[in-house]
């Protein structure tokens, strides 16, 4: 149990004295705080494991300082550092049963028998473990043997914080949503920071009350999931979340307008303060893009296709050369396959080289 | 050409893989194989492939009886979930190892590897080798390797799920328009019912070995035969509740009462079992053919976009997606309704019995 | 699992079935024919049915006592050299580094011995040990320890089982590492999170996933050690007295030195059928452990 404090951290795999553009994970600073559920979200390579791996001591960083509760721990090994953690495949000790799995990190540290004994029960009963806790942890499924690893990570109830690191990759769909409901359940249950890494929007928004959204080694915004939702910071966390993902056009702004090539959208704020000579996009998430009847006064689109998700439907759309998505609610307009586009102002953000930018009301 | 399994049975060690499998896959078409780890996906295609020999029943390709045929004699790509590469080949000799093993001639391997290269957005990629791809772009080779053999039958055992998140929403939006342009014959295995319902075609529901239902993917979604063929089609999980019917009144799980209006209104009296997907329950008080219900929440996942809210009812235990942002806590109520046009009813063996009319 | 059948295969394997009903099962038919006869020469034969097998087990026999002697010989020497060379290259392979230019260096030194041919180690053996010039024997009799393995049999016995774990524990110590390597880094990062002490990490982790591994080895070893003929012969003779005659420098005292053809083929029918059996054991265990890992992992 501890609040963690990232200063100034970075990784370099070819040398420090390589260029910072070239830097694994770019020099940052973060607090984390105790009892937080936090997820590192992003596409491969974007240094989210990286950063999870300098947590818990198995990379070094190439500079700056990891404080637990104020302490710095940088240069502490992974045991001394008090933490769990849970990969990716399930890690099963072959010659134990699910119970002598559990109570391994209890007993290595010398915990006494009794208080073993109670704490594996417990986890094992959070974890529907109970009617295997006998059996030999090799002879079960994937995904009971991904539980054990869990329970493993979750039976120390004096760490400093337990890292996930996809630990969803292995289980089928179904048993996803009860794992994750299982895991944010037990979150609440035992008070314990948990950190938790993925490239799935889904897990990472579910699981954590603050998602940091990493791309290209920099942490591109971080705050709970409506906000990435409602204002995306970067035109990234637009695209990486939602699905499908915010759309992206070029523009040119000027007062409450955003001019496209094909129409004009209204804007609920004006934007007086654009830096010049940047790259001006606007972003609006397809769910806030209504596909109407054509009207004189709507920007008009043609459809390339409908994709049916079954509780909701998106038009894929092309004005001239621009992609973009779309809802769609009612009947579609009957006449061919062109189509007006009724946004919400109030959700449409401006860009100013990838970057949100403030209006004025 | 078409494929045909003639009533196909499997067995490994006295253990039943496969059970009892007919269906028949026509030229262009698109089929999903859709079922969760090991009902019996793998095996199936490796039946089709020609990979392994079925216990019983025959394969049939153009009605012509090809059971024990080597797979080497027949037109037959196959992509896997592991990205499968030669790592010492660029791409480009990956894409024509097949035509080389054919031994075409070279302007035909010239041209038809730039083809399959220009449709999967290979292009700047060719004289890389495999490992400094990225595991989209070594998927997607794999894909056009695939593509390029011109094999009849192309086969793809969940081929996007060890990719990211994203790639996989990008190939999977390229992937139908991909089938369309070759022409064969391709089965494509996945877990995620998502990903059927974006691919469309035709699904094969399969569950512990059996085809439960095959037909056009979203009559399947919307019209599933059986209770089971709704639970794999549905993500998040199939919310059930048991009912009984007696005249003008339903009574859901024992204790809530309301009109047998709707759906029920031409059902004979009796048990049922009623199901239906997360995103069919509303937040709302009940009124009119809208059945209220008042459920505990269990746990909140907000997403930005959604709330997933699991409830308790009693005995039932459902998930409802819910638009917007709604943060209830563990143990609050909250009044959920259910539309009695807009839900599934099942006999208790499971057979359906009333769906939704509009499709 | 059925694959389909493609008959055209046979005619591949036909020059090796050839190949081996010359090599093997046709001397192998010659000796079942001279283990039912006897001879007194002359290319004379007579009639001698399963006599020479009765006498054979029979340890109040000539033959049967000597057979027996040394088969619990040959089986105290795989047990001995069993338990030295499998700890000990677990102990080797554990040790080995697990990166950079030092893992091939390792593996060139531990490669050296095992591609030096039999009768070169037992050669160099006799003359390391030799009192007079051997520098082991030598050294170790300046230090005033009495060894001489010509006329000691715990000398002898040492030597050769010294001579062996030499020769041999590399071929343990590279099929370890072959299995050390295999286990994920995520195992070890676990453990070292789970707190797990370098013991625990060795019976939690590398032991079990050693077994298969482990289980070759012995395999290998034993077959090995049970048929070793060249190093004694060159070393020792077999003496000093019988101390050091293993079953096949027997058989081969009985089938070159004193010309009983009878004997010699009873003998090593018997001598045969002990190592297909110790065989048939190994692969029923190694395949268990096969199926059972299969069904761990496996999926359809």
């Amino acid at each position: 149990m501890a609040r963690i404090d990232l200063v100034d951290l970075a990784k370099s795999y070819s040398g420090e004295a390589a260029d910072v553009d070239s830097y694994a994970l770019k020099p940052l600073s973060m607090t984390w705080r105790q009892g937080g559920a936090y997820a590192l979200l992003g596409p491969s390579g974007c240094g989210k494991t990286t950063l999870l791996n300098m947590i818990s001591g198995i990379v070094a960083p190439s500079r700056g300082k990891i404080l637990f509760d104020g302490v710095d721990i940088t240069a502490r090994s992974t045991q001394a550092r008090n933490i769990a953690q849970v990969f990716q495949f399930p890690v099963i000790y072959d010659t134990m049963t699910v119970a002598e799995n559990l109570a391994f990190p209890l007993k290595n540290r010398g915990v006494p028998r009794p208080q073993i004994d109670a704490r594996v029960a417990e986890i094992g009963r959070l974890l529907d473990l109970t009617p295997h806790l006998d059996r030999k942890a090799t002879r079960l499924t994937a995904d009971a043997k991904q539980k054990i690893s869990l329970g493993r990570g979750l039976v120390r109830s004096d760490v400093s914080a337990v890292l996930f690191d996809e630990p969803l990759t292995v289980i089928d769909p179904h048993l996803k949503w009860e794992l994750r409901s299982k895991l944010k359940a037990l979150h609440k249950a035992l008070d314990l920071t948990m950190i938790y890494v993925t490239h799935d929007q889904t897990e990472a928004l579910t699981f954590a009350d603050t998602v940091v959204v990493m791309h290209d080694g920099r942490v591109v915004q971080s705050g709970t999931p409506e906000e990435l939702f409602n204002r995306p910071a970067h035109t990234f966390v637009g695209y990486f979340i939602g699905s499908p993902g915010m759309n992206v056009l070029p523009a040119a702004v000027s007062g409450r307008e955003a001019r496209l090539d094909g129409g004009v959208i209204t804007l609920d704020r004006s934007y007086p303060a654009l830096p010049a000579g940047a790259t001006i996009e606007i972003g609006v998430r397809p769910e806030f893009v209504e596909v109407a009847a054509p009207r004189p006064d709507l920007l008009t689109a043609r459809i390339e296709r409908i994709d049916d998700l079954g509780r909701a439907r998106f038009a894929r759309l092309r004005i001239g050369e621009l992609r973009l998505a779309a809802r769609v609610s009612g009947a579609l307009p009957a006449d061919g396959d062109s189509v007006g586009l009724v946004f919400d102002p109030a959700h449409v953000h401006v860009y100013a080289d990838s970057r949100l930018v403030e209006g004025v009301a | 050409m078409s494929v045909t399994l003639d009533n196909v049975s499997h067995e490994v060690g006295g253990i039943s893989h496969i059970r009892n499998v007919s269906m028949t896959l026509e030229r262009g078409s698109l089929s999903v194989l859709l079922g969760p780890t090991l009902a019996g996906k793998t095996t199936l295609m490796r039946l089709l492939a020609g990979l392994d020999k079925p216990t019983r029943g025959c394969v049939l390709v153009d009605g012509i009886d090809v059971t024990g045929r080597d797979v080497r004699q027949r037109s037959v790509a196959m992509v896997y979930q592991q990205f499968i590469n030669y790592p010492s080949l660029t791409v480009y000799e990956n894409i024509a190892s097949p035509l080389r093993v054919q031994g075409r001639p070279r302007e035909e391997i010239e041209t038809r590897v730039r083809e399959a290269s220009r449709l999967l957005k290979l292009d700047p990629y060719l004289q890389r080798t495999p490992l400094q791809l990225s595991g989209g772009q070594q998927q997607r080779t794999a894909i056009a390797r695939a593509l390029v053999k011109g094999a009849d039958l192309v086969l793809l055992d969940e081929p996007l799920a060890n990719l990211d998140y994203k790639l996989r929403e990008e190939l999977r939006a390229e992937l139908p328009r991909i089938f369309e342009a070759s022409g064969a014959i391709f089965v494509y295995a996945t877990t995620e019912p998502s990903e059927a319902l974006l691919l469309g075609g035709n699904t094969i529901c399969m569950w512990e070995g059996e085809a439960l239902q095959i037909g056009p993917t979203p009559k399947v979604y919307r019209r599933p035969d059986t209770l089971r063929v709704a639970q794999v089609f549905s993500d998040p999980p199939l919310n059930t509740v048991p009912i009984e019917k007696s005249g003008t009144e339903v009574v859901y799980g024992g204790r809530v009462r309301a009109q047998a209006d709707g759906l029920f209104a031409a059902l004979p009296d009796g048990a049922y079992l009623v199901g239906f997907r997360a995103h069919q329950l509303e937040l709302a008080s009940g009124s009119g053919t809208r059945h209220g219900f008042a459920a505990t929440v269990v746990l909140t996942e907000i997403t930005g976009s959604e709330s997933f809210v699991h409830l308790k009812l009693d005995d039932s235990y459902w998930v409802a997606v819910l638009p917007g942002v709604h943060e209830f806590e563990p143990g609050d109520h909250a009044e959920v309704t259910l539309d009695s046009h807009d839900l599934f009813v099942f006999e208790p063996g499971g057979r359906l019995v009333a769906a939704p009319s509009a499709m | 699992m059925d694959k389909t059948v493609n008959q055209k295969a046979w005619l591949l394997v036909a020059p090796v079935f050839l190949i081996v009903a010359f090599s093997a099962v046709l001397p192998l038919m010659t000796v079942v024919n001279y283990s039912v006869q006897d001879t007194f020469g002359n290319n004379q034969f007579f009639w001698n049915g399963i006599g020479w097998f009765k006498e054979l087990l029979d340890p109040s026999t000539d033959l049967g006592s000597r057979f027996f002697a040394s088969l619990w010989r040959n089986l105290f020497f795989s047990a001995v050299i069993l338990a030295i060379e499998i700890p000990l290259g677990i102990v080797v392979a554990l040790s080995m580094p697990r990166e950079g230019w030092r893992v091939a260096a390792c593996l060139v030194i531990l490669a050296l011995p095992l591609l030096i041919p039999w009768n070169v180690v037992g050669t160099i053996w006799q003359v390391f040990g030799r009192p007079d010039i051997g520098l082991l024997g030598y050294t170790l009799n300046h230090l005033g320890v009495n060894y001489n393995y010509v006329s000691n049999e715990i000398d002898a016995w040492a030597t050769i089982i010294v001579m062996d774990v030499w020769h041999w524990t590399s071929l343990v110590a590279l099929l370890c590492y072959a299995g050390l390597k295999s286990i994920p880094d995520a195992y070890y990062q676990a453990a070292q999170i789970d707190g797990a002490s370098r013991w625990a990490v060795f019976t939690a982790i590398q032991l079990p996933k050693m077994k298969r591994v482990l289980l070759i080895a012995g395999l290998l070893r034993f077959m090995d050690s049970f048929m070793i003929y060249t190093e004694p012969f060159v070393v020792t003779g077999g003496g000093p007295g019988n101390s050091t005659t293993f079953i096949s420098i027997e058989l081969v005292k009985i089938a070159l030195g004193q010309f009983d053809l009878g004997k010699a083929a009873a003998l090593s029918l018997v001598y045969n059928l002990i190592i297909l059996i110790t065989c048939w054991i190994f692969y029923t265990v190694m395949t268990n452990a096969g199926a059972d890992h299969k069904a761990r992992t496996g999926e359809a």
